[in-house]
């Protein structure tokens, strides 16, 4: 089933708050590799979380075009719906 | 920005290290001794960090075949396979490499570098998917990103992580390419090819294991990770490097595919790069005679890695998790690293500095790579040296 937008950053977020640590604002506009200071290994980690939390297969490939959360949000809900 | 301020930057953020002598990024090699000493900064050096397993570099069989090729074909084939580069030896090479492996097809690369990104660039692309381990080599990465297939990424020996992946591509898991590492080159672990085998065989998928750091080491023959599993009739594709085990430059794929001849035709990295110079191929041709018949040298490498591993250990050293000829302390710090690899040398010893994002874990690691051409008294120096840097060992898990 597919989840709805908020629910999906929702899920997301709480992925990020865990490797972000505390104090760091979270939303839709945050810019993950900026805000996180996360190198690309770490992003490719995290990647495979949200691979399993939503069940899906994010290819490297389609990462080049994620800078926010809002853009990875909205890209899970393209490859939950099959697109 | 201009074009070259970003070199400025780099160069700048990196002063503390690059300050450091002798360069820890390129160590200056004045002169080789042997496949185990060297000249550096004026004082002969133990080489523990070379990759040189079965310490062929200066095998009398390799040398005189290289000078023979040299005095019979020139220094070099001044182009491409495709073109006016392919001698008998490259033809020969492939012939014996895959006969080695019990294979139909064998093609032979420039690099090693360039036999992973040849080989995977050749035999995936858009709309195939290669499923990799989490820790592959950079080779591996960038033979994927030229491939255009979409690459997604598996937990490291994780074959139950790779099974769930697989099962989420659905029937796409048959146009998928598997790829993993028969030796890890960071931390010296092997691939848990057997379960692998299983996960591929149950997906109908294809499976690539790069063998660079475990040819000539593991298995009754050398052949590799493949061999000591047992599995080597069930690999799709095996690639290697010509310039560990076997002392020289170079690479390879092999497979029982006969499809793999098209590879040639399609892959960038095979077509548009001069083939390997004769005497190279000449001295792999020599070195692979060895390898094969090389029962006494895998004793001696794994008596080395053995000690030198449980040593490391008794100190408290946080080692990875299994002995082998690669064997890396972890420390915690840049800091650390750095003092224990000026440490070493300045205690007449070299090993590899390695910094994350390539090393795992985001720690630093000391990398020691151990030779069969290795003496008693050498690997006993080495142990020693590490001894009296044990300040540095931060093992909390009862290692010692």
């Amino acid at each position: 089933m597919t989840s709805n937008y908020n629910e999906t950053l929702e899920r997301i977020c709480v992925h990020l708050r865990r490797i972000a640590g505390a104090g760091v604002e979270i939303g839709a506009d945050t810019n993950i590799l900026d805000q996180f200071a996360l190198d690309s290994v770490k992003v490719l980690d995290l990647i495979m979380e949200i691979e399993d939390e939503f069940d899906v297969s994010i290819p490297m490939n389609l990462m080049t075009d994620v800078q926010t959360v809002k853009d990875l949000t909205q890209m899970i809900q393209r490859l939950e719906s099959g697109e | 920005m201009d074009l070259l301020e970003k070199f400025d930057a780099f160069v700048a953020g990196k002063q503390e290290l690059l300050a450091i002598k002798p360069d820890i990024f390129g160590t200056p090699i004045e002169r080789m001794c042997s496949a185990t000493e060297a000249i550096i900064g004026g004082r002969r050096i133990l080489l523990a960090g070379t990759n040189n397993y079965l310490g062929l570099t200066f095998a009398p069989e390799c040398l005189q075949a290289a000078h023979e090729a040299i005095d019979n074909e020139g220094t070099g084939t001044t182009g491409s396979r495709m073109a006016n580069g392919n001698y008998s030896g490259h033809r020969a090479l492939e012939r014996e490499l895959a006969e080695f492996y019990n294979c139909k097809s064998a093609i032979v690369f420039s690099t090693g570098y360039q036999a992973n990104l040849g080989a995977i660039s050749g035999l995936a692309g858009p709309g195939e998917v290669l499923l990799i381990d989490a820790h592959c080599h950079a080779s591996i990465y960038d033979g994927c990103r030229l491939s255009g297939a979409e690459v997604i990424r598996y937990r490291h020996n994780d074959a139950a992580d790779l099974d769930r992946r697989l099962r989420r591509l659905g029937d796409k898991a048959r146009s998928t390419l598997i790829i993993a590492e028969g030796i890890y080159s960071m931390l010296g672990d092997k691939a848990p090819l057997k379960e692998i085998v299983e996960a591929k065989n149950n997906f109908g998928s294809y499976l690539l294991i790069d063998e660079a750091h475990s040819l000539g080491v593991l298995g009754t023959t050398g052949q590799g990770l493949v061999e000591e599993a047992g599995v080597t009739d069930q690999v799709d594709f095996i690639t290697g490097t010509f310039s560990k085990s076997l002392g020289s430059i170079g690479g390879f794929c092999v497979s029982k595919h006969h499809q793999l001849e098209a590879v040639r035709y399609l892959s960038r990295p095979y077509i548009f790069t001069a083939s390997p110079s004769p005497s190279n191929i000449a001295s792999v041709r020599a070195a692979l005679v060895l390898l094969k018949n090389g029962a006494e040298l895998r004793q001696r490498l794994w008596r080395h890695s053995g000690r030198l591993y449980s040593r490391l250990k008794e100190l408290g050293y946080r080692l990875g998790p299994v002995v082998g000829p690669v064997i890396a302390a972890q420390v915690d710090t840049p800091q650390q690293a750095l003092a224990l690899w000026t440490g070493l040398i300045e205690r007449g010893i070299y090993v590899n500095l390695i910094f994350p994002p390539a090393s795992p874990q985001d720690k630093p690691l000391i990398r020691c790579s151990v030779s069969a051409a290795h003496t008693d008294e050498q690997i006993e120096s080495l142990c020693q040296a590490f001894a009296e840097l044990s300040a540095f060992a931060s093992d909390t898990t009862g290692g010692g």
